[in-house]
């Protein structure tokens, strides 16, 4: 392991971390052209990082108490001085039936995902590869009433186009893509400075909704109304689930 | 005073006797801000519990005090319900026998085993290397790259200066002691192929 510079390790740190002002970014840049121990350091964190947030450890809350959560938003606030049962005595106490109807809900969300990693592989480069040529949208507008019909007689399905820039997740245009040798429509959006590829095909013999993976990519993948949907993108995992149930609901209307 | 929620079953089984401690302007403000952030809180108390009965206990703590001083919430709410959810942990931990780790950032940094290398391979539970850490480095590390806080936010979550936030951020990072080698990376994606 080549050596780095002690006195820089903060500052590559906040690089890595975007916390770094510009005028001490370009000083760095500078220093890494010539420096190979940093660059080295650099590269590490920077795996590191994408190795945790493309990790399973994005969990999200027990359904039992996410029911005792909302229950207490429903207008009336609990005594902070209730004992509420322990959860690993009693589970259902508090939320009784909707405890255990929420808990059986998450069951049927949490089914085993089968992984599609071929395509989920697929998936992933073709984000790549649209980030790295600069090739992004072929139809560039945040008006929906543009893309929905450009891909009219470009592809032989109609996808659903909504703009979720109210979200958080405003739509940047539109781009055909190839997945399995097959066209498909591809919508982007942007969320901050991260991109979101929503891949859209005709619904296969088989599918089951899944949240996968790669190379610290999050993908979400379910189905509507005979179309299947592959989200990838660099933001968390949780950020993206999110976006697949605003989608979802937004292209339902 | 018993109101009925949304819908008539879920009025049901959850209309107890309380007393009130906020208003319906609070309680909408706490659906709308704090609410959104159970996931993460979930998250994090997991991290700093290691333990799910008790993660599950702070995180309602947290809530419900959360839901009460919903007017004091200023600036970014999920890192002032984070700040909260700390506060539970450590008075959790100070009552229960499940003492927070106290000393110096040096003195519990030397608790972990220097050459504590690990490579890909025995990183596959990532959850379990993260867990050795101790806290203050395990928080840190868990607020940036799994919550994506900004150095700030941490800041004022851990009621911590910032340079000390980046130095056990640094020390995290080290302690993992990730040894990337070239070859690891792609073991990953093939290794579920």
């Amino acid at each position: 392991m080549t050596q780095t510079c002690p006195d820089r390790a903060l500052a590559l740190q906040a690089m890595l971390d975007d916390e770094l002002d510009p005028l001490a970014s370009a000083a760095l840049e500078d220093h890494l052209r010539g420096c190979a121990g940093c660059r080295e350091a650099y590269a590490r964190a920077k795996q590191l990082s994408i190795l945790l947030r493309g990790s399973e450890m994005h969990g999200i809350a027990p359904a039992h108490l996410r029911a005792r959560i909302e229950a207490l938003a429903g207008g009336e606030a609990a005594s902070p001085a209730r004992r509420r049962p322990r959860p690993g005595a009693m589970p259902w106490l508090g939320g009784g039936a909707i405890g255990a109807l929420a808990a059986s809900l998450a069951l049927l969300l949490a089914v085993p995902m089968r992984p599609e990693p071929i395509l989920a592989d697929e998936v992933v480069s073709s984000q790549i590869r649209s980030l790295q040529s600069g090739h992004l949208v072929d139809v560039e507008t945040s008006d929906r009433h543009t893309v929905k019909p450009w891909f009219n007689g470009r592809i032989d399905f109609s996808p659903p186009v909504v703009d979720l820039a109210s979200q958080g997740f405003p739509l940047v245009g539109g781009r055909l893509d190839v997945l399995e040798g097959r066209t498909v429509a591809t919508l982007v959006f942007k969320r901050r400075l991260h991109t979101i590829n929503l891949f859209i095909r005709p619904k296969p013999a088989s599918a089951h909704d899944a949240a996968l993976a790669r190379q610290g990519y999050a993908i979400e993948k379910w189905s509507a109304d005979g179309l299947e949907y592959w989200a990838v993108s660099d933001i968390p995992a949780h950020e993206l689930s999110n976006f697949h149930r605003i989608f979802a609901e937004e292209s339902r209307k | 005073m018993t109101r009925w929620r949304r819908s008539p079953w879920l009025g049901l089984t959850l209309s107890r006797e309380r007393p009130r401690a906020a208003g319906n302007g609070s309680a909408s403000r706490f659906a709308s801000l704090i609410l959104p952030h159970l996931d993460s809180a979930w998250r994090y108390a997991r991290f700093l519990c290691r333990d799910d009965a008790a993660a599950e206990d702070i995180v309602q703590d947290a809530f419900e005090r959360a839901l009460t001083a919903i007017d004091q919430c200023r600036g970014d709410p999920r890192a002032w319900l984070f700040a909260i959810l700390r506060n539970c942990h450590h008075d959790a931990a100070r009552t229960s026998a499940r003492a927070a780790s106290t000393g110096s950032d040096d003195e519990l940094a030397g608790l972990v085993a220097p050459d504590d290398q690990h490579n890909l391979a025995e990183m596959a539970d990532l959850r379990q290397v993260i867990e050795a850490l101790p806290e203050p480095f395990r928080e840190a590390l868990v607020l940036r790259e799994l919550e994506e806080l900004t150095y700030r936010d941490i800041a004022a979550v851990t009621g911590a200066p910032i340079g000390t936030v980046m130095s056990r951020l640094a020390r995290a990072r080290q302690m993992l002691g990730v040894s990337l080698r070239d070859g690891d990376a792609p073991d990953r994606k093939r290794g579920e192929a």
